[in-house]
């Protein structure tokens, strides 16, 4: 009895937190999405107007499309990169110093703004950017490239520039405890590299790839200024349509797709955890 | 030693590429942050100067970069000292596996991957609601710890479920009570995790844009600044802007990382007093 007492006032602080910065917040976006709205103000009501105007709208099917693409598209890039990297610095440096500063390396950028890491990409991808000049001086194409920025490739990068470490960091973690001689093992017993990679090493480092998936598909789900930024406008994604009601003080429907969104993310999650026990983990 | 597969210096190179695409856009803005007084915003350089810089430091007709710099730091470190103690707090409870543990534990899981912006918009009506102004030390404060408590906790899991308790129980052996098992013990043990925790905290707040955006009221923080400038200003100054927070950002993860190393050091000189006759 005590240990739960002293338990729950350790931890009152964060649940206090939780509480009213997560759950009375989702609490309000739901009550709020049944809400009626004028041009000028929302009034309480208990209607069902946003929801039907959300479902039944073609837009919204859309919007939901191109958020799962740019969710599925990212997804498979971000592992991709983050297993290849994780991979080198766990299994191919040999020493912990260099495994520590190249993991280092890869999560400095991390810490800096991502507004900022967008922007840099302008210089980039611009009409007169640095990619265009490159080909063009290579004789590689003729014209400037005009979907290098502010298109769904543009998006794209940018996501996988964003957010790839959150890919790599679960993974390295998984694989620098996986116990070194059962690789020896499989090589003794005559599994190629390649079957060791995938009958050993991939599903000894499934529970990382399951939080990285974790991280990236609802990071980049609940996106909406990546989009906006990367797209200059011209894309859509749930995010944007949510940011896009709010800046019409069109709260009710913002809270309706918000509403919407959240469901979808946590079904996505849900499933999710059912591969990986994440306390068990860490 | 023994010659390396070819497999390394394909992932090796790999790599590299990684390294590239993670820094090379960064750099580029901050070499272009150097352009000259005509420069534009792509190559070629059009002379080089710290015009843009001056420039930055001088004219106020953008906004209010530096009052936003201040908010944010103050912010950020107020973000960073909750973010310390609560994650600790949490992290001593969650070691007692008290009833209602694991609902708490999925609360902070949810709070880590729901969309920031359904926190902002959720924290701003209730605000709006309540009829109180939202501001980015209460509202913006509360919604920014929404992020940095749940990957604090995270850590403290991965610190505790590697604690050996025995060390503890030597403490208690010899008489320690519990407050002074924490404060002797246990504290100067997981210290340099902590800083981690503190880097967390600090870093992910002063960066943060999306759970602040209507919850910092009318006085931007500096990624808001930041964002607002991406809108309206077509000169390197953004650049210069840029290059200036990022360079903060180092700044920080260096000190921190200092620190951390300065700990290991005294560690091993204090650590152990075995042998030594004490």
């Amino acid at each position: 009895m005590t240990r739960n007492l002293v338990g729950w006032l350790q931890a009152a602080p964060l649940a206090l937190v939780l509480l009213c910065f997560l759950a009375a917040p989702i609490a309000m976006i739901v009550s709020v999405s049944f809400w009626g709205a004028t041009e000028y103000s929302i009034y309480p009501a208990f209607q069902f107007d946003n929801y039907e105007f959300l479902l039944g709208s073609e837009v919204t099917r859309r919007v939901f499309f191109a958020t799962f693409r740019y969710a599925a598209i990212t997804w498979a890039l971000t592992l991709l990169i983050g297993f290849t990297v994780a991979y080198f610095l766990a299994f191919h440096i040999r020493s912990q110093t260099w495994q520590i500063a190249l993991f280092l390396v890869c999560t400095i950028p991390f810490w800096t703004s991502n507004i900022i890491r967008m922007i840099s990409w302008i210089p980039f991808l611009g009409r007169n950017g640095i990619a265009n000049s490159a080909l063009m001086d290579w004789g590689v194409i003729d014209a400037p490239l005009e979907w290098l920025l502010y298109s769904d490739f543009s998006v794209i990068l940018a996501f996988v520039h964003l957010y790839t470490l959150f890919m790599v960091v679960p993974i390295f973690n998984t694989m620098m405890r996986i116990d070194k001689s059962l690789i020896e093992a499989a090589y003794d017993a005559g599994a190629t590299g390649w079957q060791t990679l995938w009958h050993v090493i991939v599903p000894l480092t499934k529970p990382g790839i399951m939080i990285g998936t974790i991280f990236v598909v609802t990071l980049v789900m609940g996106d909406f200024i990546t989009v906006r930024f990367m797209s200059g406008s011209q894309r859509a994604n749930v995010g944007r349509l949510i940011s896009n009601d709010i800046g019409l003080l069109q709260y009710p429907s913002a809270a309706a797709t918000a509403v919407v969104l959240l469901c979808t993310v946590l079904i996505v999650i849900a499933i999710l955890l059912r591969f990986v026990n994440i306390r068990k983990e860490l | 030693m023994e010659s390396r597969p070819t497999s390394f210096y394909v992932l090796a190179a790999f790599f590299g590429l990684f390294v590239l695409f993670l820094y090379g856009p960064t750099i580029t803005i901050g070499i272009l942050s150097f352009q000259g007084p005509q420069g534009g915003l792509t190559f070629p350089m059009n002379g080089v100067s710290t015009y843009w810089f001056r420039d930055l430091f001088e004219q106020q007709a953008v906004g209010d970069i530096w009052g936003a710099f201040r908010r944010s730091l103050a912010l950020g470190l107020l973000v960073m000292v909750t973010t310390v103690v609560v994650s600790v707090m949490a992290g001593l409870a969650f070691r007692k596996r008290f009833a209602g543990s694991g609902l708490l534990f999925y609360a902070a899981i949810t709070s880590l991957v729901i969309p920031s912006i359904l926190i902002s918009l959720g924290v701003g009506l209730i605000f709006n609601q309540l009829g109180i102004p939202v501001h980015w030390a209460t509202s913006g404060f509360g919604s920014q710890l929404t992020w940095t408590l749940p990957f604090g906790l995270l850590i403290m899991f991965a610190v505790f479920n590697r604690f050996d308790k025995s060390y503890e129980e030597a403490a208690r052996d010899q008489g320690a009570t519990a407050w002074q098992t924490l404060r002797f013990v246990v504290l100067p043990i997981i210290a340099p995790s902590l800083i981690g925790v503190a880097l967390f905290g600090f870093t992910l707040s002063y960066d943060e844009f999306a759970r602040t955006l209507l919850t910092s009221g009318s006085y931007n923080t500096l990624p808001l600044e930041v964002f607002g400038m991406t809108t309206n200003v077509t000169t390197p100054v953004i650049y210069a802007l840029g290059t200036l927070t990022t360079a903060f950002s180092l700044l920080v993860i260096a000190a921190f990382l200092l620190s951390v190393w300065i700990l290991g050091k005294r560690r091993a000189r204090l650590g152990s007093d075995a042998g030594k006759g004490v």
